[in-house]
């Protein structure tokens, strides 16, 4: 059943970002740590153990997949959710402390990609 | 017309998927056929996307884009946190945790790099255009962050309201500055498999901005990128408001 992906999905939901609100409460922030990492290991560890029992059926893992597809939607909601008026018109400060350090941070990408493996190199293949 | 309007109020989650399903259409079609699907029908979404914010913004005077305007309410909803989070850990589901334990302690060296750059440019351009008070200039570093990170740090240390407001434009700017340029440098920063996506996840942070980035460029690269970004401003958080701010006091 279709819903049964749904729910393997809010669970892992519900349970890592929860891991993610105690784990900033415990260090005394106001922020999620890493609540959708840890929710993403518990679903890639959940369905890997359906796989291996049999148990993950093709409409349960459509269940999962309908949600992978609407990831790009999703997003261009989120952007026409965006304060862009505030950024275009906040003045120069606010667009050079934008703009300027997210170019150095790109500018070392591949200074920090020298560090991987090369035989650990999986491109995706599409 | 007052029925119409009153219907579309009561169903704009419904309306969000029409118009959104529609921008998707017409950004795949303008993908082919004028760029001869150079730049992908994704990025072309976001910008749309961007482009309806910024006159939802002007329409209202909101903070919220087109999610302002009553009829658009489901873009909130649609675009909000709660379905953002579910769609992206969905994201994980075909991905590889063997990638992810290669590239973790990279992640976590560029989570730090990150964070710590993003700051220090941030202060050293707000030092330079004349901020000299040390609760001013880490606020604004915080604000180079994401545009969460800089308001958690101005409360924290007691920032006043405009420079608050100050650092979440700037997050802001970050955040639709990544959205946009990132399918454009993709290739000329290697971003074209898992491990570089952990790394630049690390090194951006901005959720915003990461995922649209990804999104646009290669959507399989998404889960990589958001795992590591998912700590980014939880630790940003921690650090701001105290070690940096600490180091910030004792150099002014």
């Amino acid at each position: 059943m279709i819903i049964y992906g749904v729910a393997i999905l809010a669970f892992s939901y519900i349970v890592g970002q929860l891991f993610g609100e105690l784990l900033g409460n415990w260090l005394g922030i106001n922020a999620n740590v890493g609540g959708v990492g840890f929710s993403m290991i518990l679903l890639m560890i959940l369905t890997d153990w359906l796989r291996k029992k049999d148990l993950f059926t093709l409409p349960t893992q459509s269940g999962i997949q309908f949600w992978n597809q609407m990831y790009i939607p999703i997003i261009v909601a989120m952007a026409a959710t965006q304060n862009v008026k505030l950024a275009l018109t906040s003045g120069m400060i606010t667009l050079l402390v934008g703009i300027i350090p997210v170019i150095i941070c790109f500018a070392a990408i591949p200074l920090l990609a020298k560090f991987i493996q090369k035989s650990d190199i999986e491109t995706i293949r599409t | 017309m007052e029925i119409f309007y009153k219907f579309l109020e009561r169903n704009s989650l419904i309306l969000a998927f029409l118009i959104v399903g529609l921008i998707m259409y017409f950004s795949s079609i303008i993908s082919e056929k004028l760029t001869n699907k150079k730049l992908p029908s994704a990025a072309i979404a976001i910008i749309l996307g961007l482009i309806l914010a910024y006159f939802g913004g002007i329409q209202t005077d909101g903070e919220k884009g087109i999610a302002d305007i009553k009829i658009f309410n489901g873009f909130g909803t649609l675009g909000g946190s709660m379905f953002r989070d579910f769609a992206i850990i969905s994201t994980a589901f075909g991905a590889s945790l063997l990638i992810m334990k290669k590239t973790g302690l990279l992640g976590l060296i560029s989570l730090f790099l990150g964070i710590s750059l993003s700051f220090i440019f941030g202060v050293m351009l707000a030092y330079f255009y004349g901020y000299r008070d040390s609760i001013s200039l880490t606020t604004i570093g915080a604000g180079a962050c994401t545009y969460i990170v800089g308001p958690v740090t101005g409360a924290a240390i007691g920032a006043s309201s405009d420079i608050m407001a100050l650092s979440i434009a700037a997050g802001v700017i970050k955040a639709i500055f990544v959205a946009i340029i990132t399918p454009f440098i993709a290739k000329s920063i290697g971003l074209n498999n898992p491990h570089t996506a952990m790394i630049f996840g690390g090194m951006i942070g901005t959720n915003t901005g990461v995922m649209a980035g990804l999104a646009a460029t290669d959507e399989k690269l998404v889960p990589y990128g958001a795992m590591t970004a998912t700590f980014y401003t939880g630790l940003g958080c921690l650090v701001c408001p105290s070690i940096l701010f600490l180091i910030v006091k004792s150099i002014i």
